[in-house]
């Protein structure tokens, strides 16, 4: 399937029988036929169709809505707007994730007073069909009052900036500012001594690096309907990387009791961080509320390029100083991103993962949230940590080759380790960055000579940390030995089937012996969303402690047949013996009804993240002088998976995540003109990368047990959209001696740099 | 996406007529690669899309190395790459043909229906005027000819009146010592829209060594695509050498008049439209010498 190498295990490596191997995934069949049920795909008798109505101005004060055109045409069911919302100002929620404004959410899904960004949500109305409910949509007046609008990140913190909010004030070290702001918050982290380290080091490198917006580029546009039940029940089916977190926002906006709100999880068809929001749900719900039908919303594609979160646009400034030897000594690093029109963006990661994979004794962290006219940023991929790990990774390569160091031997000198403390604090455990580079400096590709002009080799590191929170799972032993396992995370990386491998591990079946299901809000214990890359890590807990409990019962059932003490029965490669006596796990099942009743088994988790997830990529280039155009000769990504459950998803979320991160470092951008408009909301103008414009990207997994899971795993999705960006630039470097320092690095700009270089015609 | 009408005509004469009737509101579907996604997205509205696959002249494809190729303007792109002679004999229509979309939109797509779009980026238009094709229209008024160098106007719009509908392209008959090549820019490496394109046809002495007629077309670098007569007519008799083509390149620059938008900057563009150009006219030389 790829050129993995062998996974790079320690010697006293466990030996299992299911984890480690590649199962055909349990919702493979439905997904290649095509029967898999997405959120558009859902049809109920009597759905109404929805059309939201959005914001044609990037900033602008809303003076009426008028809906009575709307309302006469025939086959319109309902319209609504934030009139029809509940009054949340100074209400705030916890969503797992960090405390939100439910006054911000409420009028992110249907603007309140103002709208922020062209393409926010203003009203919406539904019809009896898709048709009726577009040419509604068309008859809705609305009257706007366009207001200046500012889309760069250091144009809206200057103090002349058009001001988005009048509530938002700055808050740094817990005081907040006295005049409204659209910088939201500041954030400030040291260790040790800046200035005492500076002075030591032989070398400083000080530059700046400036990111475009860039999207998740989730190829389902959001879809969800919604039923307001006559006894006041609400059930909505939807997109969404958390069932539970999309029950209690929706919730939390439109005061409810969450146990009035139940949250069906279709099939999704990508998120990336991108599905954590909601966006359409509560006007779904409102719509249906006022018509007494099931409402159906969907998303065309410039809808989700305008109306949902992209990730933050980006300024950073990093400083490094190092000694002659090679030793990083001080660090001081300025961000700024954009947070999209409301505030809470990406900052926080960003601060924290700057610095993340080196050892660095004095350092400083200034980081900035602020707030413009663009959508609201939404988590993606390792959010905020590519920007931040573009920034630092370019300089560390020109402080590498300033001291005559080999890329890969630099890094290694200053990596992270075990007891190395992060600028933020914490304190790292048994970690594999070291391992990481190894492997790296050890690798075919690396070790192959890159011949030609115009040609250059890129390394880069990455960090992500990946998270724990909560998880619950079920599953019921059948009468065939077979187990129905019920867990409520979403699945969007295979997670069904590594979640599943980890029961069949423990319970000494096979992976196909187990049938996962993800259940709704109603049919499965509380579940964090699928983010952090923390379902194979924390659900797979749940799954192996669900595993124990029904060994537990089994060992039970057993000692009844057998009668002797529960206590005297032992559990080896799927057997239960005791003296002189076996039965398998199937043989067991078939026994049940006889012994007692079923055997589920049960169990919710919430452990300590962080599961601390590294990679370096090695890239080799060749540049188009005539034409700045970059072409992809060779990648390999090379990642710490603690334990890769199933090799080819681990495989594959590597390759995924460095094609995300060689669209956002080459071509993807959200291109704005002069009134904050997006000018290229399509997938023919938003340059994503295709098949055609990457190599089959090379993986080395490393296998650094996470001593904090009982089979080592760490999360794996994230990290590998980290390093492409920086590893990129270095190459172009290596290429042409032209540093590029804002992203993308697409043609226009890399040949500008160069013909400014005077090195191209 | 408001209803509108569906008709499939089964001749000229009654899609003419079809055409008069409804005058603007009516939009012809040939491969409906660009009008159905203009319709969803209410870029344009239509009264009667006018479905004219039916109509045998529209999906010929006649090649005769005496008389030329007659080209029906619904006829996909397809069929002209997978066509043997065709290819060989006009070169860069083929290259255009190509690289338009992907492998599905080609076997749908008409080189008609990109002329008729009139997109100052089309991919064939350029090869049209390399190959100096010429478009046969009919209308109301009976039949006329334009040259395709010609038939755009502005972006979007072109020389078709009420009523009137492009029949077939005509490309004259292949002649010896002749290549011809067609290049565009994209950030990508397929599914894109050129940035910019350069489409070029050279005819060689008999040494091979000298270009004695040119013929250039540019793509995505004025509002319409537009014909380099002043670099054709400056290439004829000069040495087939890489020094020509750097020239011919820059003055190709010179007559560009491009805008800055999402897809490129004018001042990128500018430089790209030498590169390309220069680069075609090596191919196309080669092409002519049998080595290309």
């Amino acid at each position: 399937m790829t050129a993995s190498a062998k996974p790079a295990a320690s010697s006293s490596a466990p030996q299992y029988k299911v984890l480690g191997t590649r199962p055909i995934r349990h919702d493979g069949t439905d997904k290649v036929t095509g029967r898999a049920i997405y959120a558009a795909d859902l049809h109920l008798p009597g759905m109404a169709y929805g059309r939201v109505i959005r914001s044609p101005h990037a900033h602008a004060r809303i003076r009426s809505i008028d809906f009575s055109a709307a309302l006469a045409l025939p086959g319109v069911l309902a319209v609504t707007s934030a009139a029809d919302m509940p009054d949340l100002k100074n209400k705030f929620a916890d969503l797992g994730e960090g405390r939100v404004n439910l006054a911000h959410l409420g009028a992110n899904c249907l603007a309140q007073g103002k709208v922020l960004y062209r393409g926010h949500a203003v009203a919406a109305v539904a019809a009896v069909s898709p048709h009726v409910a577009e040419e509604a949509a068309k008859l809705v007046r609305i009257e706007y009052e366009p207001l200046p609008a500012v889309t760069w990140v250091l144009d809206a913190m200057k103090p002349n900036a058009p001001l988005l909010h009048d509530d938002v004030f700055t808050e740094s070290m817990g005081q907040l500012s006295d005049k409204p702001s659209n910088v939201s918050r500041h954030i400030h982290f040291e260790q040790g001594d800046v200035q005492r380290g500076f002075a030591q080091a032989d070398v400083v490198i000080e530059r700046e690096y400036r990111t475009a917006s860039v999207h998740q580029g989730y190829i389902e546009p959001h879809a969800c309907t919604a039923l307001w039940n006559q006894d006041g029940h609400v059930t909505i089916w939807t997109a969404t990387q958390g069932s539970f977190s999309c029950r209690q926002q929706v919730a939390e906006l439109l005061e409810l009791p969450v146990s009035r709100v139940t949250v069906v999880p279709c099939e999704i068809g990508g998120g990336f961080g991108g599905k954590i929001p909601i966006y359409l749900e509560p006007v779904a719900v409102l719509l249906s509320r006022k018509c007494g039908r099931p409402v159906k919303l969907t998303m065309t594609r410039s809808d989700v390029f305008e109306g949902t979160g992209p990730t933050p646009g980006s300024f950073v400034r990093v400083k490094l100083g190092a000694t002659r030897d090679g030793k990083l000594v001080a660090g001081e690093a300025w961000l700024a991103y954009d947070a999209g029109a409301f505030p809470g963006g990406m900052i926080g990661p960003g601060c924290m993962c700057v610095f993340s994979c080196y050892e660095i004794p004095h350092a400083r962290v200034d980081g900035y949230d602020v707030c413009l006219n663009k959508p609201k940023t939404a988590a993606y991929r390792a959010p905020g940590a590519t920007q931040a790990a573009f920034a630092c990774e370019s300089v560390i390569d020109e402080l590498a080759e300033r001291l005559n160091i080999d890329p890969i031997e630099f890094r290694l000198k200053n990596a992270a380790k075990e007891g190395t403390r992060r600028v933020d604090g914490p304190v790292y455990p048994r970690i594999g960055l070291v391992e990481v580079l190894e492997a790296a400096r050890a690798s075919e590709h690396w070790n192959t000579p890159l011949a030609g002009p115009w040609r250059g080799r890129g390394v880069a590191a990455g960090y992500w940390f990946n998270i724990g929170l909560k998880s619950s799972a079920s599953a019921s032993v059948n009468a065939d030995g077979t187990v129905t396992l019920v867990e409520g995370s979403t699945d969007i990386g295979g997670t069904r089937t590594s979640v599943a491998m980890q029961l069949a591990e423990t319970l000494g079946i096979a992976a196909e012996d187990v049938r996962p299901q993800v259940a709704d809000t109603d049919s499965v214990g509380y579940t964090d969303v699928t983010g952090g890359s923390r379902v194979t890590f924390a659900t797979g807990l749940a799954a192996y402690q669900v595993g124990l409990d029904i060994r537990r019962q089994m060992a039970e059932r057993a000692a009844l047949l057998w009668e002797c003490d529960p206590a005297l029965v032992r559990f080896e490669d799927g057997v239960f013996r005791t003296d002189g006596r076996s039965i398998t796990f199937k043989e067991l099942a078939a026994k049940l009804h006889a012994t007692g009743g079923p055997v589920v088994g049960r169990a919710a988790v919430d452990p300590e993240g962080p599961t601390h997830g590294f990679g370096a990529h090695i890239v080799d280039v060749e540049v188009d002088p005539d034409t700045g155009k970059v072409t992809i000769l060779r990648y390999t990504a090379v990642q710490d998976a603690g334990k890769a459950v199933h090799p080819s998803y681990v495989e594959g979320q590597m390759q995924g995540g460095t094609v995300q991160g060689i669209g956002w470092a080459l071509n993807e951008e959200y291109w704005f003109d002069d009134r904050g408009q997006m000018r290229n909301a399509s997938f023919l103008d938003y340059r994503m990368p295709t098949a055609l414009d990457v190599p089959m990207i090379e993986t080395i997994i490393v296998e650094v047990p996470n001593p904090d899971h009982p089979y080592g795993v760490r999360g794996v999705g994230e990290t590998p959209i980290v390093p492409p960006p920086a590893a990129l630039a270095n190459a172009i470097y290596r290429a042409t001696g032209v540093r590029l320092r804002e992203l993308p690095m697409s043609p226009p700009r890399v040949w500008a740099a160069l013909a400014a270089a005077g090195k191209s015609s | 996406m408001k209803e509108f009408e569906y008709a499939a005509a089964a001749s000229v004469d009654e899609a003419v007529s079809l055409l008069a009737a409804h005058g603007p509101r009516a939009k012809i579907l040939s491969g409906g690669t660009d009008i159905l996604v203009q319709l969803r997205e209410g870029l344009r509205e239509a009264d009667l899309v006018l479905d004219v696959k039916r109509i045998p002249e529209l999906t010929a494809l006649e090649f005769d190395s005496a008389r030329g190729l007659l080209l029906g303007a619904a006829t996909p792109c397809y069929r002209i790459y997978e066509h043997e002679q065709v290819k060989r004999a006009y070169p860069a229509l083929a290259d255009a043909a190509r690289i338009i979309g992907g492998w599905q939109i080609q076997t749908r797509a008409s080189v008609g229906g990109n002329l008729c779009n009139s997109s100052p980026a089309a991919d064939t238009i350029p090869a049209l005027i390399a190959h100096a094709a010429v478009c046969h229209i009919a209308g109301p008024d009976g039949r006329r000819s334009v040259r395709a160098a010609e038939f755009c106007t502005a972006p979007g719009k072109n020389v078709l009146g009420r009523g009137e509908l492009l029949v077939a392209l005509e490309f004259p008959p292949p002649v010896p010592r002749s290549g011809a090549r067609y290049l565009r820019f994209i950030p990508r490496n397929e599914m894109d829209i050129a940035v910019a394109g350069a489409g070029v046809w050279v005819r060689l002495d008999p040494t091979g060594q000298q270009i004695e007629e040119a013929r250039i077309g540019l793509a995505a670098v004025a509002p319409t695509p537009l014909e380099a007569t002043e670099v054709a007519a400056w290439l004829a008799g000069r040495p087939a050498t890489p020094e020509s083509f750097a020239e011919a390149g820059r003055m190709a620059q010179a007559i560009a008049r491009p805008i800055t938008d999402m897809r490129g900057t004018a001042e990128y563009r500018r430089h790209l439209v030498a590169v390309l150009t220069r680069r075609a006219l090596a191919d196309a030389v080669g092409r002519a010498r049998g080595v290309g």
